[in-house]
C-alpha cells in the first residue's frame, strides 16, 4: 500500500519548549515577550517594591532632568514637578495600566465571545437583537460613557475597566460571529451533526478551539488598544483621577511643563508605546504560531521566506 | 450580495440599510438623552458661585429642567421633528449651528488625511508584499508596527515640543494658515498609515500568491503591472473596509488630537459639550456623525460593487 | 541528434518544506516535437508539474531551487536567460492553462480584456489584439462573442471558463501550449468536448501540446507519448498505446490496474422484502432553484446504490437530505417504515448512529485540533450505550486495524496522515457508530487513482463483513461500475434512469445515460480511438 507512508512525526520534546524554540525563531517577537515579561513583573512587584519612592516628594529635585546620577539611580528617568522620580513612577503606574487593560481585555472578550457564539450559532431572532445591541454601543459616544460612569459612580480604576470592557465588546461579538457562520458550515461540524452530536457539543468541542486561536490573537491586539484608549481617557481629565496613576495620566500630568521639562511626557509615552508595540510584534507571531498550516514556517528555525 | 438586481435593487439595499441605522440612531439618541442627564444639572456650571437661588431656579425655568425627564424628551422630540435641534447653552446658538460649523472643520481634516494615507500606505504596502522577509519590507513592516502602536495625544506633545517649542518651525494650535494643518495632519496620519499598511501588506501577499497572478507570470506580463493592475484591485476589498474605520474615527472626532492643537472640531466639541453638559449640542454632534458614517457607509459600499464585478446590491 | 521544439535535459528542484528539503523532481528529461502530444502522467506529489512550473519561471525561489539541469527551447537554454528574455516568451511562445479556471482567471477584470492583455503585453496594438480576441472567441465556441468580451469570469460555467482559457493562450499564436490538468474540475461530458477542442487547435495550428495529467483516460484520448512520472523520477517513457499494451515499470503496472471499470460487474441481487431506506417524492428548493424534483428511492439491507451525475443535478443534495442534513421541502424517508422527516430531534438521535455519512474531502471532514482516538470514540461519547470506556482503546485499535492503519497512530493528528489514510479515518469513525447505511458523498473523488481501488476494495470488504448498505453518490461511472448494485442516474434533479449495474452499463436507455458512457474516458488507446472513429463517422454522418 502506498498510502500508508505517514509525514513526519511530531518532534520529541515538550510543548513549553517546542513553543519557546519558535519564538526563538522570530528575534522581534521574542524580544517583545522578553519586554512583556518585565513590563509584567513591575506590574506585579513594582509597587510593593517602589511604591514608598514613588511617592515621596522631593521639592529640591523638582522637574530634575534626565541621566544626572547625581541624585541615585532611581532619578536616571529625571523627576516630576512634585520631585518624584519617573523612574519609580513609571515602574508603579505599570500596574494599574496593565491591570485596567488586561481587566477590560478580559471581560470584553468573554461577554463579547460568549454573546458572538450565540449570535452566530443560533438562527432565531436573538442574535439579530444581539447584533443590533452591538450596533448602538458601537456608535455611543465613549467619552460620555467615560463622563457619566465617572460622575455617576466613584472615579475607581473598576469603573474605568467598566467603561473600556463595554465599548470593546462589539469588536470580540463581531469577530466571533463571523467565525461561527464560517466554521458551523465546515464539513467536520457537519459530519458531528450527523453523528449525533448536542449543540452543545458541537459549539465548544468543535467550533470554540478552532476559533480560539483568532480570538486570542484579536484580545493581544486589543490590551495595546485599550491601553492607548485608557491613556487617551487619563489624558483627557476623565479617565483614572490622581492619586491613582496609569501612564497616560503622567504623559497627561507632564504637559504643563512641556516647554522646560520635556521628559515628564516623554518617557510614560514611551512606556506605552514599547508596550503596544511588543503586543503587535506578539500578536504577529501569534497569528502564525496558531496556525497549523503556517506554524512550519517557525519551526524551520529562524529563516524567514516567504 | 451576490444578487444582481439593477438599480431597483440598489434602492431597496439602501433603503433597508437606512431602516437598519435608523432603528440603532433613535435607540442611541433615547440612550444618550436619558443617560447623559444622568450626569446632573448643568446650571452650578453656567451661573457664578454667588449666584441667587432665584436665578438658578429661573436658569432652570428657563431651560426647562425642573419638568420631569419625560415631558423634558416629549418637548425635545416634538421640537426634533419640526427640524430643531435645540439650543446651546454655552453658545446660545442653535445646536445644529455650532455642530455643522464643527463637522465642516472635522469633515476637511479627514479628508485630507485619509487621502495622504491611503496613497502612501497602498505604495508602501504593496511594495513591501511584493519581497516578503526583504529588507524594504522589513522595514516598512516595522515603521508602521511602530505607528500602529504609538499614542496620538504623545505624538502630538511630542511634535509640539520639537516643531513648534524648539524648532519655532510650525504653530502650536489655531487653524489660520495651511502651516497650522500640517501638525494636526501629521500626528492623525501615523495609527491610520500603519494599520492600513498592514492590511494592504497582507491582502497583497494573499493575492500576490493566488491562481490568477501566476496565470499573469505564464503571459509574460510585466512584475509592476501584476502588482498594481491585477493584484492591487483584488487586494483593495480589505483595504477599503479598513480605510473606512480609519476614516469613521476622525469624523466621530480626533477629540485628543483637536484638543491638544486647539482645533475647532467636532472631537473638540463633543468633549467641550459633555463636560459642559451641553446636552442639545450632543445629541447634535451624535446625529450628524451618524449621518455621516451612514453615507460614507454607503460609499464604502459603492467601492465595492466598483471595484468587484461579483458585488452587487 | 535533431534539435527539439522544448527539451529538458536533468532537472533537478528542491523545495525547502516544513518536513526539511524536498527534491521535488530529480533527473528529469524529456522532449517535444512540433505538432506533437506528450503527456506528463503521475499521481499527486509525483512532480509531474513541476518542470512545467520550471519552463514557465513559476517556480518561487525560496522556498524553490533549481540544482540541475537545462531546458532548451529551440536549442536556447531558458535557465540561462535573463528574466526579461523569459518574460517575453511566456505567452508568445509557450503559454500554459491550469486545472481551475474560476481561480485562473482575474475575478475583477472582463474576460475580453484580460484576452487582449495577453496581445497587447506582446506588443499587439489594441484593436488588432480587439479583433483577434472575438475571432478566438468563436473559434472555442463561446456563444455571442461580442457580448462575452464584457462579462466576467464568474458569469461563465465550468467548460466555458477552460475554453476562455484557451482562448487567451492560444491568442499569441504559441509554439507549445502547457495544459496542466486542463479537464479535471469539469464534468465528464465537458471534458470530452474540451479534449475535442485542445486536438482540433492542436492540428490547425501544428503546436506542440504538453499535458499533465492523472488520468489514463485522458492520456489514451489524447497523447502521442506519455512520461510517466513517480516519487519526483521518471519511471517510464513512450508510445501511448505502447506504455499501456507493454508496461515495463511495476508503478505504472499498479496504475494501470488500478484504473476503474474494468473489473467484474456485481451480479445484480434480488429485491425482496422491506427496503431499510426508501424516499418517496422528495423535493428541495433553494430560492428559486429546484434542487430535486420528486426523487423515490430505495436501498434494501446489504445493497448498494450508487448515485450518478454531473455537476447540479443534485446528487449530493439528496444524500444530505437522507440524512437531514438539509431538511427536503417535500415527500418522505422512511427508515425501516418510519418517516424520518416526522422524527422529533430526540426520536433522530436514537437512529442518528444507524445512518453515516463519509464525505467528499477528509481534510475537511476531520476535526483538525482532534486526535484520530479522539475522532473515533466521540461516537461513543455520544451515543455511550454503544460502548462502555473501558474498551474505547481497544476498539480503536480494532476499527484502525480494520481500515488498514496500525494501532499505535491513535495519538496523532489527521493533518499528519495522507489524503488516502485521512479517509480511510473517516470510515473508522463511521463503523464506529455500528451503522447499518453509510452514505459515501463522493467519497473516493478527492483520492488518486490507486488510492481510490484500495478505499473502494476495503469498502466492499466491510459491507460483506457486516451487511452495511451504501449510498453511494459519484460524478464518475466507470468508479461505481465494479461496486454498485444498482445504479440511479441523475440529471437536473431528476432521475433519469435507474437499474441493475449490468443493465445500466450494458443496456443503457436513457440518451443521457448513454451520453454519458461515452463521454466517460476508457483508459485503453485503442478503445478510445475506436471510439474517436466512431464518433467522427455519426458526426460526418450528420454533416453529410
Amino acid at each position: 500500500m502506498t498510502d500508508t507512508q505517514t509525514l513526519s512525526g511530531r518532534k520529541p520534546g515538550g510543548a513549553l519548549a517546542r513553543w519557546f524554540s519558535m519564538l526563538w525563531a522570530d528575534k522581534f517577537a521574542f524580544f517583545a515577550a522578553l519586554f512583556l515579561l518585565l513590563a509584567l513583573l513591575c506590574a506585579l512587584f513594582g509597587p510593593l517594591l517602589l511604591e514608598a519612592v514613588a511617592t515621596k516628594q522631593n521639592l529640591r529635585g523638582r522637574n530634575a532632568p534626565p541621566f544626572d546620577l547625581a541624585r541615585g539611580w532611581i532619578y536616571i528617568l529625571g523627576a516630576d514637578a512634585l520631585g518624584r522620580p519617573l523612574l519609580a513612577r513609571i515602574v508603579v503606574a505599570a500596574q494599574n495600566t496593565m491591570l485596567v487593560a488586561g481587566a477590560a481585555v478580559l471581560a470584553s472578550s468573554l461577554v463579547g465571545g460568549t454573546l458572538g457564539l450565540v449570535a452566530g450559532y443560533s438562527r432565531r431572532s436573538a442574535s439579530q437583537w444581539i447584533m443590533r445591541l452591538g450596533d448602538v454601543i458601537m456608535s455611543f459616544p465613549s467619552l460620555l460613557l467615560a463622563v457619566i460612569v465617572l460622575y455617576m459612580l466613584e472615579p475607581s480604576v473598576a469603573n474605568i475597566v467598566l467603561v473600556l470592557a463595554v465599548t470593546r465588546i462589539p469588536i470580540y461579538l463581531r469577530t466571533t460571529r463571523a467565525e461561527v457562520l464560517e466554521v458551523r458550515e465546515r464539513m467536520f461540524v457537519q459530519a458531528a451533526t450527523v453523528m449525533g452530536a448536542s449543540h452543545r457539543r458541537i459549539v465548544f468541542r468543535h467550533i470554540l478551539p478552532v476559533i480560539l486561536p483568532t480570538l486570542v490573537t484579536i484580545a493581544t491586539l486589543d490590551f495595546a488598544f485599550v491601553m492607548l484608549a485608557e491613556s487617551s481617557l487619563s489624558f483627557l481629565g476623565i479617565g483614572i483621577q490622581a492619586p491613582e496613576i496609569t501612564w497616560g495620566l503622567m504623559v497627561s500630568q507632564g504637559r504643563p511643563y512641556l516647554t522646560n521639562a520635556w521628559w515628564l511626557s516623554f518617557w510614560p509615552g514611551l512606556a506605552i508605546i514599547l508596550t503596544t508595540l511588543s503586543l503587535n510584534l506578539l500578536s504577529n507571531w501569534m497569528r502564525i504560531a496558531l496556525d497549523p498550516t503556517q506554524r512550519w514556517r517557525l519551526e524551520m528555525g529562524g529563516r524567514r521566506n516567504g | 450580495m451576490k444578487f444582481s438586481l439593477g438599480r431597483s435593487g440598489m434602492k431597496s439595499f439602501i433603503g433597508k440599510r437606512a431602516i437598519a441605522s435608523g432603528v440603532s440612531l433613535v435607540g442611541l439618541v433615547v440612550l444618550v438623552f436619558f443617560l447623559s442627564r444622568l450626569t446632573g444639572d448643568p446650571t452650578d456650571l453656567y451661573l457664578p458661585l454667588d449666584a441667587s437661588v432665584e436665578m438658578r431656579e429661573q436658569f432652570r425655568q428657563m431651560h426647562g429642567f425642573n419638568d420631569p425627564l419625560i415631558v423634558q424628551f416629549g418637548r425635545y422630540v416634538a421640537d426634533l421633528v419640526q427640524l430643531d435641534f435645540g439650543h446651546s447653552l454655552r453658545q446660545a446658538r442653535p445646536a445644529m449651528e455650532v455642530v455643522l460649523e464643527a463637522f465642516s472643520w472635522t469633515f476637511r481634516l479627514a479628508v485630507i488625511t485619509m487621502s495622504c494615507v491611503t496613497v502612501a500606505a497602498i505604495v508602501i504596502g504593496s511594495l513591501a508584499a511584493f519581497r516578503v522577509g526583504g529588507i524594504f519590507d522589513r522595514i516598512a513592516t516595522f515603521f508602521s508596527l511602530i505607528g500602529a502602536s504609538a499614542p496620538d495625544f504623545w505624538l502630538a506633545i511630542v511634535a509640539i515640543v520639537i516643531f513648534a517649542v524648539n524648532l519655532h518651525w510650525l504653530p502650536t494650535s489655531g487653524t489660520g494658515t495651511a502651516l497650522h494643518w500640517i501638525l494636526p495632519v501629521s500626528v492623525l496620519f501615523i495609527r491610520p498609515f500603519g494599520l492600513i499598511l498592514q492590511v494592504v501588506r497582507g491582502s497583497m501577499i494573499n493575492v500576490l500568491s493566488s491562481a490568477y497572478v501566476k496565470t499573469a507570470r505564464a503571459k509574460g506580463v510585466r512584475t509592476p503591472r501584476i502588482i498594481f493592475v491585477h493584484g492591487l484591485r483584488n487586494a483593495m476589498l480589505p483595504v477599503i473596509t479598513v480605510i473606512g474605520d480609519q476614516a469613521a474615527a476622525i469624523l466621530n472626532g480626533a477629540v485628543v488630537v483637536e484638543t491638544v492643537f486647539g482645533f475647532p472640531g467636532i472631537g473638540k466639541l463633543m468633549i467641550d459639550s459633555i463636560l459642559l453638559r451641553d446636552f442639545a449640542v450632543v445629541l447634535a454632534v451624535i446625529m450628524v456623525s451618524a449621518l455621516a458614517i451612514f453615507l460614507m457607509n454607503l460609499l464604502i459600499d459603492l467601492a465595492y460593487a466598483l471595484l468587484d464585478p461579483r458585488i452587487r446590491y | 541528434m535533431a534539435e527539439h521544439l522544448l527539451e529538458v535535459r536533468g532537472l533537478s528542484v528542491e523545495f525547502h518544506t516544513a518536513a526539511g528539503t524536498v527534491n521535488a523532481v530529480q533527473d528529469v528529461s524529456w522532449h517535444l516535437d512540433r505538432g506533437e502530444t506528450l503527456a506528463i502522467l503521475g499521481e499527486s506529489g509525483s512532480g509531474k508539474s513541476v518542470s512545467a512550473s520550471a519552463i514557465m519561471n513559476l517556480i518561487d525561489m525560496p522556498p524553490g531551487r533549481i540544482t540541475a539541469g537545462a531546458i532548451l527551447f529551440n536549442g536556447r537554454d531558458m535557465l540561462a536567460m535573463d528574466a526579461e528574455e523569459r518574460r517575453a516568451i511566456n505567452g508568445a511562445k509557450i503559454a500554459m492553462i491550469f486545472q481551475d479556471p474560476l481561480a485562473h482567471l482575474n475575478p475583477v477584470y472582463a474576460v475580453g480584456w484580460q484576452i487582449c492583455e495577453m496581445m497587447t503585453t506582446h506588443g499587439t496594438p489594441g484593436a488588432e489584439a480587439r479583433r483577434r480576441a472575438l475571432d478566438l472567441l468563436e473559434r472555442v465556441g463561446i456563444p455571442q462573442p461580442e457580448a462575452a468580451m464584457r462579462k466576467y469570469p464568474f458569469q461563465f460555467s465550468g467548460g466555458q471558463r477552460q475554453r476562455l482559457m484557451i482562448a487567451m493562450a492560444l491568442a499569441c499564436k504559441p509554439d507549445i501550449l502547457i495544459a496542466d490538468e486542463p479537464t479535471t474540475a469539469l464534468d465528464v461530458t465537458v471534458q470530452a468536448q474540451v479534449l475535442e477542442l485542445l486536438k482540433a487547435l492542436q492540428q490547425e495550428t501544428g503546436m506542440g501540446l504538453l499535458l499533465i495529467t492523472h488520468d489514463l483516460g485522458v492520456v489514451a484520448e489524447i497523447a502521442d507519448r506519455v512520461v510517466v512520472m513517480n516519487g519526483g523520477s521518471i519511471v517510464e517513457t513512450g508510445k501511448a498505446a505502447a506504455v499501456y499494451r507493454n508496461p515495463q515499470h511495476p508503478y505504472t503496472r499498479k496504475l494501470i490496474d488500478a484504473a476503474p471499470g474494468k473489473g467484474a460487474m456485481p451480479e445484480g441481487r434480488e429485491r425482496r422484502g422491506e427496503p431499510l431506506v426508501k424516499a418517496v417524492g422528495l423535493h428541495k428548493h433553494y430560492g428559486l432553484f429546484h434542487a430535486l424534483k420528486g426523487i423515490d428511492l430505495a436501498i434494501m439491507p446489504g445493497e448498494t446504490v450508487a448515485v450518478v451525475g454531473e455537476s447540479g443535478s443534485g446528487k449530493s443534495t439528496l444524500a444530505r437530505a437522507m440524512l437531514r442534513l438539509d431538511d427536503p421541502d417535500g415527500g418522505e424517508i422512511l427508515y425501516r417504515g418510519r418517516d424520518l422527516l416526522a422524527m422529533t430531534p430526540r426520536e433522530l438521535f436514537g437512529l442518528r448512529r444507524d445512518l453515516q455519512m463519509v464525505f467528499q474531502d477528509p481534510t475537511q471532514s476531520l476535526n483538525p485540533r482532534m486526535t484520530v482516538f479522539q475522532l473515533i470514540s466521540e461516537a461513543w461519547v455520544i451515543h455511550p450505550d454503544i460502548l462502555p470506556k473501558a474498551r474505547w482503546r481497544e476498539k480503536v485499535a480494532e476499527l484502525l486495524v480494520k481500515v488498514g492503519l496500525k494501532p499505535d497512530m491513535a495519538g496523532r493528528y489527521p493533518h499528519q496522515f495522507s489524503g488516502g489514510q485521512r479517509q480511510r479515518i473517516a470510515i473508522a469513525r463511521a463503523l464506529a457508530m455500528e451503522p447499518k447505511l453509510i452514505v459515501c458523498d463522493e467519497a473516493v473523488s478527492a483520492l488518486d487513482v490507486s488510492i481510490q481501488a484500495q478505499v473502494i476494495a476495503l469498502l466492499d470488504g466491510l459491507r460483506r463483513e457486516f451487511g452495511l448498505s451504501y449510498l453511494f453518490i459519484a460524478h464518475d461511472l466507470p468508479v461505481v461500475r465494479d461496486f454498485a448494485d444498482r445504479v440511479i442516474v441523475m440529471k437536473a434533479g431528476e432521475i433519469v434512469e435507474e437499474g441493475p449495474v449490468r443493465q445500466i452499463f450494458d443496456a443503457p436507455q436513457h440518451p443521457y445515460t448513454r451520453a454519458l458512457l461515452a463521454a466517460s474516458l476508457d483508459p485503453d488507446p485503442d478503445i478510445q480511438a475506436a471510439r474517436r472513429a466512431a464518433r467522427n463517422l455519426e458526426e460526418g454522418r450528420v454533416t453529410a
